[in-house]
Formats: C-alpha cells, sequence, structure tokens
C-alpha cells in the first residue's frame, strides 16, 4: 500500500458520510461519561431525525473536563473552535441542542469557543482529540490517520526516519525530556534479532491526566506513533503499560489494537511490506514507581516492580535483556504528524531547546479545569492566567505545583517564565508529564510539602535505604512541624535528609522527593519557621 | 517449561476457576503472565487468598513466595475479601487540594471505617487511590466501579447510605 492508496481508501470512508453537513459531537471519554454523557449521546441520537444531513456521533476529549457532559456542534470537518460548544448538557437538553443545529446557540449551554481557553491553543497531540470517535478505525483514516506509517514504509528507509525525529527535536514528554532521536539512534543501532518497543501510559504523577485523555480520545495515534518506531528500529513486539486506574483507556486500547490488526495495519507484513509488528497491552497493579522504566519492564516480566541501577539503559538491555525502546503516550502521539509533515516543520514551533508543543492538565484552583495543548514557551501567566481564568472566587493566585511528586511549585513572582524544559529546572522544578495543580492563597504550602512527601513514602519500593527510611524520616519531621511541634533543630535536619536522600537513592524516585520540600523552602521558608516552636 | 510438567488441578469446581486458567492459557503458562493471572483471579474472586495464589504458582511453575511477593507489592491486589460495596476515594494531588480528606474523614465518621478497612457487617470496603484521572472534577471516588465527581461529605454518604 502507498500514500495515494491510503488516501482513497480515506476518500472511500469519508464518502460514506456525503450528505452530511453537521456533526452533534458527545464527549465519550471518562470525565464526561461520569457526568452522563452516555445518555445525553442516547437521547441526541432518538432525537436526530433530519433525514440525514446530521450525524450524531461520540467523540474524545474536548478538554474543558470540569463542565462536561459537552456536547459540540461542528460543520462537517470543522474543529473545535468553528463549533457551537455546549456545557453541562442534560439528556432532556437533546431537542434544543439539535434545533440549535445551523441555527443561533442554546444561551443556557452555551461556551464560546473565541475564549482563550480554545482560541490560545496549538494541537498537535490531541488535533482528532473531540473530532473523531476513538473507537473508529474508519474514523480515524478518514481524519488521515495512518498516513505517518504508510509514508514511513513506502517512501522512507529506517534512517530517514531516525534523522527526521532527530531533524524535529522532539523530546520525551514523559519527564525527563531526553531526545527521542537520539534515543531511537541508539536503539537501532544495537545489533540483536529481538528488540522492543514500550509505551509507557503508567501516568502515576497524581493531577496528571494527559495521557489517560490520549489513550482514550485517539488511541490509534499512539499505535501509529509505535510502529513508525519499532520499523525505524528493528522491532517486531511491542507493549502498552497501562495503568489499570483507567479502566476505559484500556478498553479502547484493546479494541484499537483488534481493528488496527484486523485492517493490517498491526500484524504480519503490514500494508504489503516485509515489516511486522504486534501490539500487546499490559496492566499495571497501582504502583507509582512502575511508571519508571527499569520498574516498568520488570512488571511487564511480572516481577515485583522494582527498579534497577542504570546503566545498562533500556536501550541496550532491557526487556528480557534486549534492546527496548520505551517513551511516553503523549511521545508517541507526536510521532505520526511529525512524519507526514516533516522534522523541519516540527522545529519550528516552541523554543530553542523545546520543540513542538506541550499538553498540559489545569487543576487544583483554577477556573477551567481540564486539558491543553500549548506551543513551548508560552508563558505561564499566559496558560494560568488567561487559558485556565485564573483562580476562581477571587482568590489571589500563590503557586502552580508542576511535575508532582518530583517537582516543584513556582510563584506569583515567576510567572513570566516562558514554560520550557530548560527554563522550569532553573526554578527548581520541572516540567514533569503536564500536570499543573494550582493553588491559591488559602493552601498551606508545608502541607502540600508534607502530602507529597507521604506520597513518596508510601511509594517507595523499598529496595534502596536512603529512599525507603529516608522518605518516612522526612515525613515524620514535616508531619511534626505541620502540627507546629518541630523545632529548628529539625527543620535543619530536614535540610540535611534532603540532600542525603537526592544524593544516594537509587532511581529518580528517592533523588526527586525531596524537591516539593526543597522547592517550598526555596519560596515559602517563612511559612515554615512561623510553625516552628523554640527550642 | 517442559512438557513433562504437571499443572495442578484447578481447587474446586467452582466456574470462576476456569475464567482464571483461561487467562493463564492465553499466555502459553508464562512466568510473566503472573500479574495478569492475579488480575483475573481478583476480578473473579474479589482478592487473592492462599489457595489461589498456591494454584497459580503450581500452574505458572512459580515459587509461592514470588507470588505473594508480587501480590503483596502492587496496592491493587487485596489479600482479604472486600465488602459487598467499594468506594475508593482519590487521594491525589488535585483531589486532595478540594477536600478529599474531608471526604475520608465523613466516610469514617458514619460508616466507622478508614481507606483499607471494610465494615463489620461486610457491607462496605473504603480504599484510597492516588489520583483515578479525573482531576478536573476533583475530589473525585469511585463507587463499585463508577466514577463520581464534585462530591461533598455529604453527597458522598448520602450515595453510600443508599447502596443496600
Ligand atoms: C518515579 C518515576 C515515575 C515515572 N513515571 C512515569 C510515568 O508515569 N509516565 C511516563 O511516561 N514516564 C514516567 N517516568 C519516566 C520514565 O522512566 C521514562 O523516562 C519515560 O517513560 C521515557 O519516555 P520519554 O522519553 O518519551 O519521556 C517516571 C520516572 C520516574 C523516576
Ligand atoms: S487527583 Fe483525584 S483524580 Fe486526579
Amino acid at each position: 500500500m502507498n500514500l495515494d492508496d491510503l488516501a482513497e481508501k480515506a476518500e472511500e470512508y469519508r464518502a460514506r458520510d456525503a450528505g452530511i453537513t453537521h456533526e452533534v459531537r458527545v464527549c465519550v471519554a471518562a470525565a464526561c461519561q461520569s457526568g452522563g454523557s452516555l445518555p445525553v449521546l442516547e437521547a441526541l441520537k432518538a432525537e436526530c431525525s433530519d433525514g440525514g444531513t446530521c450525524k450524531v456521533k461520540g467523540v474524545g476529549c474536548m478538554g474543558l473536563c470540569s463542565a462536561g457532559p459537552m456536547v459540540a456542534i461542528a460543520p462537517k470537518g470543522g474543529t473545535i473552535p468553528d463549533s457551537i460548544l455546549y456545557r453541562e448538557v442534560k439528556p432532556h437538553d437533546a431537542v434544543e441542542v439539535l434545533a440549535s443545529v445551523g441555527g443561533t446557540p442554546v444561551e443556557r449551554l452555551h461556551t464560546p469557543t473565541d475564549q482563550p481557553f480554545f482560541a490560545r491553543q496549538q494541537r498537535i497531540v490531541r488535533e482528532n482529540s473531540g473530532l473523531i470517535d476513538p473507537e473508529s478505525f474508519t474514523g480515524y483514516v478518514a481524519a488521515g490517520g495512518y498516513a505517518g506509517l504508510i509514508k514511513a514504509l513506502s517512501e522512507m528507509t529506517p534512517g530517514d526516519v531516525l534523522r527526521e525525529m532527530t531533524t524535529s527535536g522532539l523530546r520525551g514528554r514523559g519527564g525527563g525530556g531526553y531526545p527521542t532521536g537520539l534515543k531511537w539512534s541508539t536503539v537501532a543501532k544495537m545489533p540483536a534479532d529481538q528488540k522492543y518497543v514500550i509505551c509507557n501510559g503508567d501516568e502515576g504523577d497524581p493531577g496528571a491526566f494527559m495521557d489517560r485523555a490520549v489513550l482514550e480520545s485517539d488511541p490509534h495515534r499512539v499505535l501509529e506513533g509505535m510502529a513508525i518506531a519499532a520499523y525505524a528500529i528493528g522491532a517486531t513486539k511491542g507493549y502498552v503499560y497501562v495503568r489499570a486506574e483507567y479502566p476505559l483507556a484500556v478498553e479502547r486500547m484493546e479494541l484499537a489494537i483488534r481493528k488496527a490488526k484486523r485492517s493490517g495495519f498491526l500484524g504480519s507484513k503490514i500494508a504489503e511490506t516485509q515489516f511486522s509488528f504486534e501490539v500487546e497491552i499490559r496492566l499495571g497493579a497501582g504502583a507509582f514507581v512502575c511508571g519508571e522504566e527499569t520498574a516498568l519492564m520488570a512488571s511487564i516480566e511480572g516481577l515485583r516492580g522494582q527498579p534497577r541501577p542504570r546503566p545498562p539503559y533500556p536501550a541496550e538491555a532491557g526487556l528480557w535483556g534486549y534492546p527496548t525502546l520505551i517513551n511516553n503516550v503523549e511521545t508517541f502521539a507526536n510521532i505520526a504528524p511529525i512524519i507526514t509533515h516533516g522534522g523541519e516543520w516540527f522545529a519550528g514551533i516552541g523554543t530553542e531547546k523545546s520543540k513542538g508543543t506541550k499538553v498540559f492538565a489545569l487543576a487544583g484552583s483554577i477556573r477551567n479545569i481540564g486539558l491543553i495543548e500549548v506551543p513551548m514557551g508560552m508563558s505561564l501567566r499566559e496558560i494560568i492566567e488567561e487559558i485556565g481564568g485564573g483562580c476562581p472566587g477571587g482568590k489571589a493566585f500563590k503557586a502552580v505545583q508542576t511535575g508532582g511528586p518530583s517537582g516543584g511549585c513556582i510563584p506569583a513572582q515567576h510567572l513570566d517564565i516562558a514554560v520550557d524544559y530548560d527554563s522550569l529546572k532553573t526554578l527548581g522544578t520541572m516540567m514533569g508529564s503536564g500536570g499543573m495543580i494550582v493553588m491559591d492563597e488559602t493552601c498551606d504550602m508545608v502541607d502540600v510539602a508534607r502530602y507529597f512527601m507521604e506520597f513518596c513514602m508510601s511509594e517507595s519500593c523499598g529496595k534502596c535505604i536512603p529512599c525507603r527510611t529516608g522518605t518516612w524520616q522526612m515525613h515524620e519531621l514535616l508531619d511534626r512541624i505541620t502540627k507546629s511541634k518541630g523545632t529548628h533543630k529539625d527543620l535543619a535536619l530536614l535540610e540535611e535528609l534532603c540532600d542525603v536522600v537526592q544524593a544516594t537513592s537509587l532511581c529518580g524516585l528517592g533523588q526527586s522527593a525531596p524537591n516539593p520540600v526543597l522547592s517550598t523552602l526555596r519560596y515559602f521558608r517563612e511559612e515554615y519557621e512561623a510553625k516552628l516552636t523554640a527550642e | 517449561m517442559s512438557l513433562l510438567q504437571t499443572r495442578p488441578a484447578l481447587p474446586s469446581d467452582d466456574k470462576r476457576w476456569k475464567l482464571v486458567n483461561a487467562a493463564m492459557r492465553r499466555n502459553g503458562y508464562a512466568g510473566h503472565a503472573l500479574i495478569e493471572t492475579l488480575h483475573s483471579v481478583q476480578e473473579s474472586f474479589g482478592y487473592l487468598d492462599e489457595p489461589a495464589m498456591r494454584f497459580v504458582a503450581g500452574s505458572l511453575d512459580l515459587p509461592l513466595s514470588k507470588v505473594y511477593g508480587v501480590a503483596t507489592f502492587y496496592h491493587l491486589f487485596m489479600l482479604k475479601p472486600k465488602g459487598r460495596h467499594a468506594c475508593v476515594v482519590c487521594t491525589g494531588t488535585a483531589c486532595y487540594i478540594k477536600g478529599a480528606g474531608a471526604l475520608v474523614d465523613a466516610v469514617e465518621a458514619r460508616f466507622g471505617v478508614r481507606p483499607g478497612e471494610t465494615t463489620e457487617d461486610d457491607r462496605l470496603s473504603v480504599l484510597a487511590a492516588r489520583c483515578v484521572g479525573a482531576c478536573s472534577l476533583a475530589p473525585a471516588v469511585v463507587v463499585n466501579g463508577d466514577l463520581a465527581g464534585k462530591q461533598t461529605a455529604d453527597r458522598l454518604v448520602a450515595k453510600l447510605e443508599e447502596l443496600a
């Protein structure tokens, strides 16, 4: 199969909807489903009887998750900003919603799409999200899906793909920001008769739900990225590791694998070439440390998810000792567009050292809670005040926490920073996977630090002593301080322990566990001191 | 795995063992399918008890200690039976900031159980999770598998009281 054949197929699928002028799209991702979007979908389907110019369908996440169930009325092929968008739709709104197709919006439910939350986004990873039916293979192909894979297989050598990835400047979205092209090239160079591709969908960082939305909204996009990676590095087998807390993501991914296989985009001799690639799902079982790559591989092997020292890196000796490429869900979702539009195109977006866009999950004390995708380098102020709408209830912004339990917080005086991998590091935090938890003036920063330490303590796998006992001791000290029973000596001991645990832990969990403490101490030391008692 | 190896017989004629066995067969009785297998045991029986772990160990040709090690390592596996209903309170960051602690306290005040415990009458188990990925609806709970967002203490207690 070549690109022309695929384009023909896409045209054929689109032709099935020839008479349709408008689509009524109902979000069926997890957050909207829990708000009751499935009954809304049913009601709209039952009421829609206009002789076939309007199609009601379930789609993935539209972003404004706190206002669900979301429904969009779009001209066929239109994007979210082209749509009339409705929030908190109930089944009994169906008649009114349908009556507004092609007409004036229902005022009561209407959410303008020219507000910054929608207008300022740039969607690459989430370009299909909220537009296509995540359970439909034909819908993905009709939207241009699998063109990246077919282009790679029919027009490019593995070396060409690697070069394109390096040109793009894409860096891993799982937190570390390691250059993806370099990682792929390392695995590709390894002489081995078996190699693996792993997609890290563990998303353990509490407060992050970007990967969940990608898996639930556009699973084929992730599979396509994995298949392109497998072709480039010479792998024939892949695993998608998804946390068991995401049952809908697992279900959609399973369905996508089955459909891709049936249509010849996975399995043996893909698109009539010599390239074969099988994908299986592996479930997590509720352990944060399993997001760490070596622990994740142990978990796939059926072992306790304990990390091991690196080197050797997975690229040299990974799953069952074979060279293994492991990337994050969002990283894989960036691959197909890079291959389709070229590495140069991607490198034109973002900042000098951080290319492309980043999906962020806005949560906490912020008006527009949900998912956004913006170019790297956008200022934090723009993200939080304009796109996010600031803190609700007239409360003053205090800090935003990024990078989860491994990251830190950024106070108001640094809001003008341009967000990318390197700038956040200079502030003592990190990009992490993209969770942003906004805290207002009522938030107690010492308690936040205690909270994250408790998290790291209970998630420590117990293999190395600095992390196992260090996090426990630090939590004791923080607990004492939050209860106003700590002394200056306790605070000094806490700071010393931070250094030791950071320097001597085996894996990233322990090495970064002190970060939330160090960062709150850096910006909010007076809050700690106000809680201390005299010796 | 040698061809001569004999696999243990199903522990009883309970049909659910067939489901567990099917999960193992699908993975060729390979040791690396241990976590998959334990998931299927827990899905079928609700928890992992000693006979189940012995059966899995024998079938996958793994030492019992390894099966036990894995079962206790992962938070999701339960070694004790759950109550008839399960309420998971998310205590992830977003939910914590929005008052997950108050939900936990309210449930304790009304039903006398903290996360990890089950009521005396086996009616309700309360569990805690670190982020269920519904941060946009914080604070979130999962009651008998169904996600419910934007909870208040009163709403949650009322919801749990309604369960039979
Ligand atoms: C404690 C810990 C937890 C992690 N959790 C995740 C996770 O949930 N998802 C993820 O993609 N990467 C996670 N990582 C990073 C992975 O180890 C790995 O670097 C990443 O999956 C590589 O993919 P990337 O290059 O595409 O970012 C974690 C790392 C550590 C140390
Ligand atoms: S923190 Fe509760 S759902 Fe994410």
